[in-house]
């Protein structure tokens, strides 16, 4: 690793009412990673990925993103910043057919962005390429509700995707997937983070947490125990304790 | 076919319509009913760009539209503006009003925004009627000039007036179902978080939408004191302007432009003959069993009716 990280987040804290879902987590993501993010239910992952892409605001601490402080920052600014999720349960725009859904991120994301405007015709190229990178493109002009479950992860990612990103929270996008289709949706984060977009992985599915993470970070009612490899990670004592019971 | 050429050919249309009634009709009642007709094409317009476009239930269009008719109340009174100004005042200050409304209530979803919006008009109305300028709950009349700005009678030249703001509505509202903005619109509308999540500044987005719809309804209200020449808060606040205003985009459809435009003349035209033949009492009855039919045979009216059979023709 050189240079400053991608992401630095120092302090998080965020409390619901009396509930304090996140304590001061401190969390660093360097360019080009594939961060693997576990913890039992309600351990505070999707709150933190929520504060960290702004879907939520955060109560305390300061987040860092690419050397600019986003603190406050609404979620579509990050997005055109360069940081985009999907999420847990997939949320696509129901009346739109699978092309208008990756054409939203890309209308408002990239040709937002300085010097990359796109023309109607190298959007239509472009969300036809990335509906064929995860294998929708014989269904653009399908509506989301004649997907299956996976191919919903898939158009979850894509649209992620499609905003150009430099960092992606996947959010547990392979709950509920069969063995064969998890392989698929590993296939597909790989070949993103291959292509340069650092991404942190949610999950419970532990085979691709291990498989897919080269660090490990695991929360446990809203705080981080442990941060490290994979392997140190899951022989933690704290993380057995949580995981196994006493 | 593009926004340009649309705009173009909608253009020609109105101006064969205008011609062919105004040469072809000399009762004037047609001219009155046809106005009314066009105003609830405006209205339904209007109302289906924040709620069909962008999924935010309004229940106060009563108020934006009697907003725009008290605006030209107060400039008939104060100066002698010809009523295309006064429309656009109306749609100003309507347009204000909009944006106030989503500034204040758009942190709110669902049926609570609806909720809102009821609101808003019971204050805009408790307003008027203790504004006695405007002629409080008495209400008011407004004098006709003798002679139209155009030739024809003056009813005719509000018809005129009203046509061309139906087409204006009508080519808006196409340009923007097929546009970056409209896309936005239909993000928030189905899911707001992943819209903000894809870049769409959906806060902007929501007041754009209430301002213009606001606007729109605030424009079809000012000529109102001339076309009815008394004006009082209950009947330009009337529920029946919100009640038709949401029946006929979702009798007609709601994802497009012709879906308004065919509720409005259905509904519209059905209302007047049920005026003409038995009595303006029936008016909502009629509005309130053709909304339960559709309700329950075409939630997506109209115009998705005709969708899912093409949709499984294709198949």
């Amino acid at each position: 690793m050189t240079g400053a990280p991608l992401l630095e987040a120092g302090g998080v804290g965020k409390r619901f009412g009396g509930f304090v879902a996140l304590e001061s987590i401190d969390i660093t993501v360097a360019a080009g990673e594939r961060l693997g993010l576990i913890g039992p239910n309600g351990s505070g992952k999707s709150t933190l990925v929520n504060c960290l892409s702004g879907t939520l605001h955060h109560d305390s601490g300061s987040i860092v993103f690419d050397g600019r402080p986003i603190d406050g920052v609404p979620a579509y600014q990050r997005t055109r910043l360069g940081i985009a999720r999907s999420f847990q349960l997939p949320k696509p725009f129901r009346s739109l057919s699978l092309i208008d859904n990756l054409r939203i991120p890309l209308l408002y994301t990239v040709n937002a962005r300085h010097g990359a405007h796109l023309a109607g015709p190298a959007i239509q190229e472009r969300c036809r390429g990335l509906l064929a990178d995860v294998g929708l493109a014989d269904k653009a002009y399908h509506l989301p509700r004649d997907l299956t479950q996976v191919e919903m992860r898939k158009l979850e990612l894509a649209r992620a995707v499609a905003s150009a990103p430099r960092l992606l929270f996947a959010d547990e996008a392979m709950a509920g997937l069969s063995p064969s289709e998890v392989e698929e949706i590993l296939a597909v984060l790989f070949r993103l983070n291959d292509a340069g977009i650092t991404i942190v992985l949610i999950e419970h599915i532990m085979r691709a947490v291990m498989s897919f993470s080269t660090r490990l970070v695991v929360l446990v009612a809203g705080q981080k125990i442990a941060d490290g490899s994979p392997q140190e990670a899951i022989r933690n004592p704290e993380v057995e304790r949580a995981y196994l019971g006493e | 076919m593009g926004a340009a050429r649309f705009w173009i050919v909608s253009f020609v249309v109105s101006l064969a319509f205008l011609v062919l009634t105004r040469w072809g009709i000399s009762n004037e009642y047609y001219f009155f009913a046809a106005y009314q007709v066009l105003q609830f094409i405006v209205l339904a317009t209007a109302w289906n760009i924040l709620g069909g476009y962008t999924g935010y239930t309004n229940f106060g269009t009563g108020a934006f539209f009697a907003v725009g008719a008290y605006t030209a109340v107060v400039l008939h009174k104060t100066t002698a503006l010809p009523i295309p100004v006064m429309m656009l005042a109306g749609g100003v200050i309507s347009g204000i009003v909009g944006f106030g409304m989503g500034y204040l209530t758009l942190r709110l979803k669902g049926v609570f925004f609806a909720i809102a919006t009821l609101a808003l008009a019971i204050v805009a109305q408790t307003l008027i009627v203790n504004w006695d300028y405007v002629g409080g709950s008495r209400g008011i009349y407004v004098i006709r000039p003798q002679y139209a700005p155009i030739s024809g009678s003056y009813i005719q030249y509000l018809y005129s007036l009203m046509l061309a703001l139906t087409w204006i509505s009508v080519a808006i509202a196409r340009t923007i179902e097929r546009s970056t903005l409209g896309l936005g619109f239909n993000a928030i509308r189905d899911d707001e978080q992943a819209a903000e999540a894809a870049g769409v500044p959906t806060l902007r987005l929501k007041l754009i939408s209430t301002t213009l719809s606001g606007a729109l309804m605030g424009m079809s209200g000012a000529p109102l004191p001339y076309y009815v020449t008394y004006l009082d808060p209950a009947s330009s606040f009337n529920l029946s302007y919100a009640v038709n205003s949401v029946a006929m985009p979702l009798i007609g459809g709601m994802t497009s432009w012709i879906g308004p435009v065919i509720g409005a003349v259905l509904l519209g035209t059905i209302q007047q003959l049920a005026t003409v033949t038995i009595s303006s009492a029936l008016n909502l009855l009629i509005v309130g069993v053709l909304l339960i039919v559709f309700v329950v045979i075409a939630p997506n009216g109209i115009v998705g009716l005709v969708q899912s059979r093409r949709r499984a023709r294709r198949r």
